[in-house]
């Protein structure tokens, strides 16, 4: 889990929720940052985008940090390469 | 003027395929209609699964020059329209097309003709659009279709409110002819939701299942969509056993809310307020409720939240509660309408129909969910629920009528 994927994940959550990047650090949870069912779909869909991967669903139902997150994007990415 | 309202014709094209009938026989048997998609290409999914209208064909239905006037969704409209009336042998002479409605519902009108025109101008680099997409697209092109048919120029019009689109047209319907302002109506919904891009939209709101529909299991995984129309035909109760026309029920009431909470997650009190709402207008308590047919989409939260809204207004009674999406899938703004005939054919054959794909009991979801068979029971009244993205929420009530 490098610096730089655990920062692209800090900033397409910061950006998709429209606050401020330092807000978002590797332990907050989605429920500190306000982050609803509607607004995780979304923030799912621009990690998607950003690192071309296919996050199923029900991998996806399970995320509720961005620790979670990241380490869900680490194994997809080891997956891919 | 306050009038009982009969329920004296059905019409239903469905993932059980053509006619009322076939529709009652699935129910009957407690089938699923659920199978795998043909309409779009094969694989392009995270679900594999629909429920579509097996085999249609336009042309088993309309001229060619008239199919190409109306999208998928509004030949669903006609085609139930046209059942529903024959069935009901009603004769619309010229003072009843004056005085007739028409309501329908629909969520995403003729989308399968926008997908076609938008793919020919962003993928084959069409320069013109078909110049028939504007009325194929509106959303009232089914109502207006059957105004045509029957030469109907009362009030004619199309709600479309998400999932709860077909409830609150019934309802709105139900509420004229009651008050007198229509003399008869035409009710219902149709929906055909089945192209590449509204599907690619629904996979990426994570909540149709991978398999199946399983409304109030554990290990349930949302929702499967499903296509179709159904419509009813309404009039005054007085009349339709002057004129000894079949009466398949009675609408008693009908109750709606908003829950003004979210965009997407559903609120118990919002639901609540709305059955609540259609219980006061039916002018029945709780205790009356012999049957629910639930608006049990299969997604966690609805069925969630829906389970909390039936135990708000019905305490400790075991109602017996359904979800017919598990045999018909979910077909969004004609969900109402099909789920209107469901509950019909409970309080009129006295079976209940089941919540069917149902495998392990949720504590979360404690409700006597009629699991995969068939219930014999007379029911005097039936609720009917549908509650919306948006937060919108629609509710009747349905009563039996003995004859």
């Amino acid at each position: 889990m490098s610096d730089e994927l655990i920062a692209r994940v800090t900033q397409v959550i910061a950006r998709t929720q429209h606050i401020a990047p330092e807000t978002v650090t590797i332990d907050s949870t989605f429920e500190e940052l306000k982050i609803d069912s509607l607004d995780g779909i979304n923030i799912l869909f621009a990690i998607e985008s950003e690192f071309d991967v296919d996050i199923p669903d029900d991998a996806a139902r399970q995320i509720r940090t961005v620790r979670a997150m990241v380490e869900g994007i680490d194994k997809l990415l080891a997956a891919k390469a | 003027m306050t009038r009982r309202v009969a329920v004296t014709g059905i019409g239903v094209i469905s993932a059980f395929g053509r006619g009322r009938p076939v529709f009652w026989d699935a129910l009957r048997a407690g089938r699923t209609a659920i199978r795998p998609m043909t309409l779009v290409p094969e694989g392009s999914f995270r679900f594999a699964n629909a429920a579509e209208v097996p085999g249609y064909r336009a042309a088993d239905y309309f001229d060619e020059k008239e199919a190409g006037f109306l999208d998928r969704f509004a030949q669903f409209a006609l085609i139930a329209a046209r059942e529903a009336v024959a069935d009901a042998a009603i004769e619309f002479d010229f003072a009843l097309r004056e005085n007739t409605a028409i309501v329908t519902g629909s969520c995403v009108g003729g989308q399968n003709t926008q997908d076609e025109g938008f793919h020919g101008l962003y993928a084959l680099n069409n320069t013109r659009f078909a110049p028939l997409s504007i009325p194929k697209v509106m959303a009232n092109a089914g109502a207006s279709r059957i105004s045509l048919e029957y030469g109907i120029t009362g009030p004619v019009y199309t709600v479309s409110t998400a999932c709860s689109s077909a409830n609150h047209a019934i309802g709105q319907a139900f509420w004229m002819v009651r008050s007198g302002a229509a003399e008869a109506a035409i009710a219902g919904g149709s929906e055909a939701p089945f192209s590449l891009g509204l599907l690619k939209a629904w996979e990426a709101m994570r909540v149709v299942s991978p398999d199946t529909c399983r409304p109030f299991s554990r290990d349930r995984h949302g929702l499967i969509l499903g296509e179709g129309g159904a419509m009813l035909v309404l009039e005054p109760l007085e009349r339709a056993v002057a004129r000894g026309a079949h009466i398949w029920g009675e609408i008693a009431g009908f109750g709606m809310s908003s829950d003004a909470h979210h965009l997407t997650q559903p609120s118990a009190a919002g639901a609540a307020k709305a059955m609540r709402a259609a219980l006061t207008d039916a002018g029945i308590g709780a205790k009356e409720i012999g049957y629910i047919n639930a608006h049990g989409t299969g997604t966690q939260s609805n069925d969630l939240t829906e389970t909390e809204a039936i135990g708000a207004i019905f305490g400790a009674d075991r109602i017996p509660v359904s979800s017919t999406k598990s045999l018909h899938g979910h077909a969004l703004g004609a969900a109402g309408a099909i789920e209107a005939a469901a509950t019909l054919f409970a309080i009129h054959e006295g079976i209940l129909p089941p919540t069917a794909n149902f495998t392990e009991p949720d504590p979360a979801c404690d409700l006597d969910v009629i699991p995969n068979t068939t219930r014999a029971a007379v029911v005097q009244y039936a609720l009917s629920n549908s509650f919306a993205f948006g937060g919108l929420n629609a509710v009747l009530v349905f009563a039996r009528v003995d004859h």
